[in-house]
């Protein structure tokens, strides 16, 4: 950790606003401790929360304040504009200058950027992103992963005190998404920036964020520590797809090199995964795991290439009638797996909750690579 | 050889037009293309008027506001020793309001095509609004910026009634080249008016060819 959580600056919104058949309305005391997760699904108010931050919507109501500045405050007819907030903002759409090249456009920050930001340099930057090779190219001439990464690196030479992202993802597809994600992982240790992240996607926000935000319909519908909240999620609202993910924490125990796996510790269980290169044995990690990814035995499996198999208490069996499925909670000491199952194959394994049973998941699900 | 006095004049006339109406035109059609003030149809509406009224009226109006015995006329006396009507000044400032859209208009819609995005993102990078305006939405509208100067500079030449009503047929102060070849016309001079207005076709062809051929190398992009 970077910030320790007493040093670490306060975000504290208390603000609404209202569009035709949408309402936003957020009272929250945000501590911004390296990376938040802005979580929910399409249209539950997420860019619009992070645009009040960024004082883009000078028609909400209520205040905005950071580390006692008043940012906005509609009462007293207070507004600092967004320009002159120390917030870096990278847009889904990336909004790079197309009238100026890649180096342009990163020299456009840096000589503006937030007085006594945290200092930036260009040519850290430019390392850290890989842009050297793209820094004479027009805007136009990048793919949609490129452009990202010059996105970001133009926002950080802004020199922002937080950095707002906005599914800085969501337009790319699985391969590049994966290009980006080690990015965006070492942002806020890299430059010590705290990060608030927006995203519909549970991997990234399990990934990524220390603490997560759900937003539903406008209003906060959950807010803790990562594993927590998404876990909560899962049994809560089995109806989205987010509900058949259980995300885990476990420990780096060894480097598996010859393999390329790495060796996690799960409160006693292990699981294989490939190779967390950046990570060192010690240090702790986020997993999701789809319930589709899990497969359920009643018996210790012999003979089979599935690498992780966790000894658990069956908790639960949701039926889903109207379909051929079942989804299955599997206790396994700390936290709780799910498995999608067929109802067939409940019926046929007599599957009742309270029996022990074994989760299987294969080490290709952890692969962000597919 | 025609007296080329009433060309040059023109010429004078427009470039002057030019230049003051980039400079007054370019805020108001920034402040149009971002406001929601209920007083924008009313401005709309009246910088849109030279499109729909005759010349004549606006000559005939102009000419009342801007007599001697107008307050404008009057100040303008006091304070130059010069009448506004039937001169020089008199037509700058009737031109003005005479070519106000062939400026405002094109540089409106460029602002408001460019949209609210390339504005947060220089705001999210701490570029304030008179930077902004000027490293980003001006690099972006470029090419607005010239149909606009080139819109209004060719509108003002080819001016005609209000001019007329306003400044009348005085050499070297008002007989701008439209005058002149309507007097030759009127005299019966066909050579001078042939000779005039061939000029004046080839003169704004070739403008015209330059700046099209120019924009068209010259790619601006609005994203």
């Amino acid at each position: 950790m970077s910030a320790s959580a007493e040093s670490a600056p306060v975000l504290s919104i208390k603000a609404g606003i209202t569009y035709p058949g949408f309402t936003l309305d957020v009272d929250q005391e945000l501590v911004l401790s390296r990376s938040v997760g802005l979580f929910g699904a399409s249209g539950s108010g997420k860019s619009t929360l992070l645009r009040v931050i960024a004082g883009f919507e000078k028609e909400a109501r209520g205040r905005v304040g950071y580390d006692g500045e008043c940012w906005q405050d509609s009462d007293r007819n207070d507004f600092l504009p967004a320009w002159r907030r120390p917030v870096g903002f990278v847009f889904q759409d990336t909004r790079l200058f197309g009238h100026r090249d890649v180096a342009g456009n990163l020299r456009f920050a840096a000589s503006r950027g937030t007085p006594g930001g945290a200092p930036v340099e260009l040519g850290d930057v430019v390392a850290a992103f890989d842009l050297q090779a793209l820094l004479s190219r027009r805007v136009e001439a990048l793919s949609g992963g490129e452009r990202q990464r010059v996105a970001i690196a133009r926002t950080l030479l802004s020199r922002p005190r937080i950095l707002l992202l906005d599914e800085p993802l969501a337009a790319l597809d699985t391969g590049r998404k994966s290009d980006i994600l080690p990015y965006l992982e070492s942002l806020p240790d890299r430059f010590g920036i705290p990060v608030i992240y927006v995203s519909h996607a549970i991997e990234e926000v399990a990934r990524l964020c220390d603490r997560v935000i759900v937003l539903s319909q406008g209003r906060i519908a959950g807010t803790g520590n990562t594993t927590d909240v998404l876990n909560h999620l899962g049994i809560h609202a089995q109806q989205s797809p987010l509900g058949q993910v259980a995300v885990i924490d476990a420990k780096v125990v060894e480097q598996l090199a010859e393999f390329q796996l790495t060796r996690l510790d799960h409160f006693g269980q292990f699981f294989v995964v490939p190779t967390l290169t950046h990570l060192s044995v010690g240090s702790q990690v986020r997993l999701s795991i789809r319930a589709s990814d899990v497969a359920i035995a009643t018996e210790a499996p012999r003979g089979l290439s599935v690498r992780n198999i966790l000894r658990g208490t069956l908790a639960g069996i949701e039926l889903h009638p109207n379909s051929a499925f079942a989804l299955v909670s599997i206790d396994i000491g700390n936290t709780m797996l799910k498995a999608e199952l067929t109802r067939h194959a409940v019926e046929e394994l007599q599957l009742r909750a309270g029996m022990p049973v074994f989760a299987l998941v294969k080490t290709a699900s952890f692969d962000h690579r597919r | 050889m025609p007296d080329l006095g009433p060309l040059w004049l023109s010429l004078t006339l427009a470039s002057i037009t030019t230049v003051i109406l980039l400079l007054v035109g370019t805020p108001l059609a920034w402040w149009l293309s971002g406001t929601r003030s209920r007083v924008k149809p009313f401005v709309e509406s009246v910088t849109a008027l030279p499109l729909v009224l005759p010349p004549t009226v606006i000559g005939f109006y102009f000419l009342i506001a801007l007599g001697p015995a107008s307050p404008i006329g009057s100040f303008w006396m006091r304070a130059t020793g010069d009448a506004l009507t039937f001169s020089f000044s008199g037509l700058v400032v009737a031109s003005i309001f005479y070519s106000l859209p062939f400026t405002v208009q094109p540089l409106q819609s460029a602002f408001e095509s460019i949209g609210r995005a390339p504005l947060e993102a220089a705001a999210s990078l701490r570029a304030g609004p008179l930077d902004t305006f000027f490293s980003v939405v001006v690099p972006l509208t470029l090419r607005s910026f010239m149909a606009a100067a080139v819109l209004t500079f060719a509108h003002t030449i080819g001016e005609f009634g209000v001019v007329l009503m306003v400044g009348g047929n005085i050499p070297g102060k008002t007989k701008v080249i439209s005058i002149a070849i309507y007097e030759h016309v009127e005299t019966l001079n066909y050579a001078d008016a042939h000779l005039l207005s061939a000029g004046l076709l080839l003169f704004s062809f070739a403008v015209l060819f330059v700046v099209y051929a120019f924009m068209r190398g010259h790619r601006v992009s609005l994203r």
